[in-house]
């Protein structure tokens, strides 16, 4: 029987990051696992407010996790880091401090109370829980052989440790996990666990071209074919940002930046005109052709329960 | 007396305008009360019929620390009511040519960026008097959502007073026509017996009609009229 999971977008899935939102769909269907739109939702917040005294930038995650038991679930999940780490942090917040949730409870006079009986999940997690590694493996059918893969976490995934959803922030392993599930290579590099330089994008892009020139180089160095992220905001700034990072360093090889559901897509046998790869500044295709891996889907077995 | 009429008399209640206090009937709209103390109302006033967004008004209740909204010619007065029409609400408004722009997230945050600075407070949505999710609106056009915010919007009169109250200083009703506009012009299916029909009058199809008709008397058009082809019940 399909799982049904409540599943929160999140504004970048709808609009630029599309592909991450389509394909992060169609990979949880093969693990009989519905991802269920929230029939409302707001803005995560956008990060997580650290000032001790302005709630205001707690009220927009709230309101999601309001929206989810609303819907009449009491899990909810993203695919973005970003609004992971907010909605997480905001959850974690009025879990523990009674008297800020009490405050923001009053001024959402017009919303039933809200006691942070939400878990919040990022998709990575959730795969990992429910699915588990060996789970994936199995329903492989185009197995990424030969395809060297740099994980990328980027911050929002690892830290505070509070929201980690690995183990060890410090040495994550879930996504080289994961690609070695996909029957990929994992290509570990220093910068994988460091700030893409994140909304310095719009207000200083060299510094972000910088970041970039300084990991997808590291990556280089390694031979990665590609990077794969779980945050719209980190492939903006590793795809569209190796333009100025080639003015600094003309010698940057350019590599592609995928999302893991996409990646996860390709290998599950969603037909690759669906992963939405001609959105990208950088187009994965010639390096999977290279490696083919966009040939037909090996025919597997379709078992049919009697 | 008509003795068909019978005379109700309707308590008075006090109200509170431009720090005065008025007796009126307790039966009456705020508007109407103004109108009952003799006012003449030449901002502020429009449809009378809860329609037309033109009377937008502030106010507070007795022992109430809320600033309530509604619709001066939709709100009953109350005992203690402290008024204040808003006439216009100064709005952002952008000028477009709608036939330049696309259809994509963009165009929305384009337009309106500071739509990207809603908090999701919901005041906007507390003070609609149409009861629109407007929150929900502003949101799904920030996320580029064009067919939800034209969808969601849709009832909006242009009162303002979303806008009035909004801490982020957003426009809201102009966000929600540029929503609509978008919807109607790129979006929206085509309503394809339309398209055919507009075809056939450009080409001429009714004119000998129509010009048959503009010189029938009021005799003949009376007689066209009663003998005119029905749609079967």
């Amino acid at each position: 029987m399909t799982e049904k999971i409540a599943y929160y977008p999140g504004c970048t899935a709808k609009s630029y990051a599309k592909y991450m939102d389509l394909t992060a769909r169609e990979v949880m269907k093969k693990f009989d696992i519905e991802l269920v739109e929230l029939t409302r939702w707001t803005c995560c917040g956008t990060f997580f407010g650290l000032a001790e005294d302005n709630l205001t930038s707690q009220l927009a995650p709230m309101r999601n996790m309001i929206r989810t038991r609303e819907d009449g679930f009491t899990d909810l999940t993203t695919t973005c880091s970003m609004c992971y780490n907010t909605l997480k942090r905001a959850n974690i917040l009025i879990q523990n401090d009674e008297e800020k949730a009490s405050r923001l409870n009053a001024f959402m006079y017009e919303e039933e109370d809200y006691e942070g009986d939400v878990r919040v999940w990022h998709l990575l997690e959730l795969l990992l829980e429910k699915v588990d590694i060996a789970g994936i493996a199995k329903k492989i059918v185009n197995p990424l052989k030969g395809l060297k893969v740099a994980p990328y976490y980027g911050c929002t995934l690892l830290r505070p440790k509070e929201v980690t959803i690995d183990k060890n922030p410090e040495k994550p392993t879930i996504l080289s996990d994961l690609i070695f599930a996909l029957g990929a290579e994992a290509v570990e590099t220093p910068y994988m666990t460091e700030c893409c330089g994140s909304y310095l994008t719009v207000k200083d892009k060299h510094l972000v071209a910088d970041r970039t020139n300084r990991i997808i180089g590291s990556a280089a160095r390694r031979e990665a074919d590609l990077l794969v992220v779980s945050c719209p905001l980190c492939q903006f700034n590793l795809d569209r940002r190796q333009k100025e990072a080639r003015e600094l360093n003309s010698a940057l090889p350019e590599i592609p930046v995928v999302y893991f559901t996409q990646l996860m897509a390709l290998a599950l046998g969603v037909d690759v005109k669906e992963l939405g790869f001609h959105e990208h500044y950088v187009d994965p295709t010639p390096v999977l052709r290279k490696r083919k891996l966009l040939g037909t889907p090996m025919k597997v077995p379709v078992k049919v329960k009697k | 007396m008509d003795k068909t009429t019978t005379e109700v008399t309707y308590e008075k209640v006090k109200i509170i305008v431009a720090n005065t206090e008025f007796e009126v009937p307790s039966n009456l709209t705020i508007m109407k009360a103004f109108e009952y103390l003799g006012w003449r109302l030449d901002r502020g006033v429009g449809c009378r019929g809860g329609f037309c967004g033109a009377c937008s008004t502030i106010y507070r209740l007795k022992g109430d620390h809320k600033l309530y909204t509604g619709l001066a010619c939709a709100t009953k007065v109350e005992d203690g009511m402290i008024v204040a029409q808003i006439p216009i609400s100064p709005a952002n408004k952008k000028l477009y040519d709608i036939e330049s722009l696309k259809a994509v997230p963009n165009t929305m945050l384009e337009f309106y960026p500071e739509i990207a600075r809603c908090i999701s407070c919901n005041t906007c949505t507390k003070a609609c008097p149409m009861d629109i999710e407007v929150m929900d609106y502003v949101q799904a056009a920030l996320r580029g959502d064009i067919a939800l915010a034209a969808t969601l919007s849709f009832d909006c009169i242009m009162c303002g007073l979303c806008a009035t109250r909004c801490p982020a200083e957003i426009t809201q009703f102009n966000v929600g026509v540029l929503a609509r506009r978008l919807y109607g012009r790129y979006i929206q299916p085509e309503y394809k017996q339309m398209t055919k029909r507009v075809k056939e009058i450009e080409k001429g199809k009714y004119d000998a009609e129509l010009e048959k008709l503009m010189k029938t008397d009021k005799k003949g058009l009376a007689k066209l009229y009663a003998e005119r082809v029905r749609e079967k019940a």
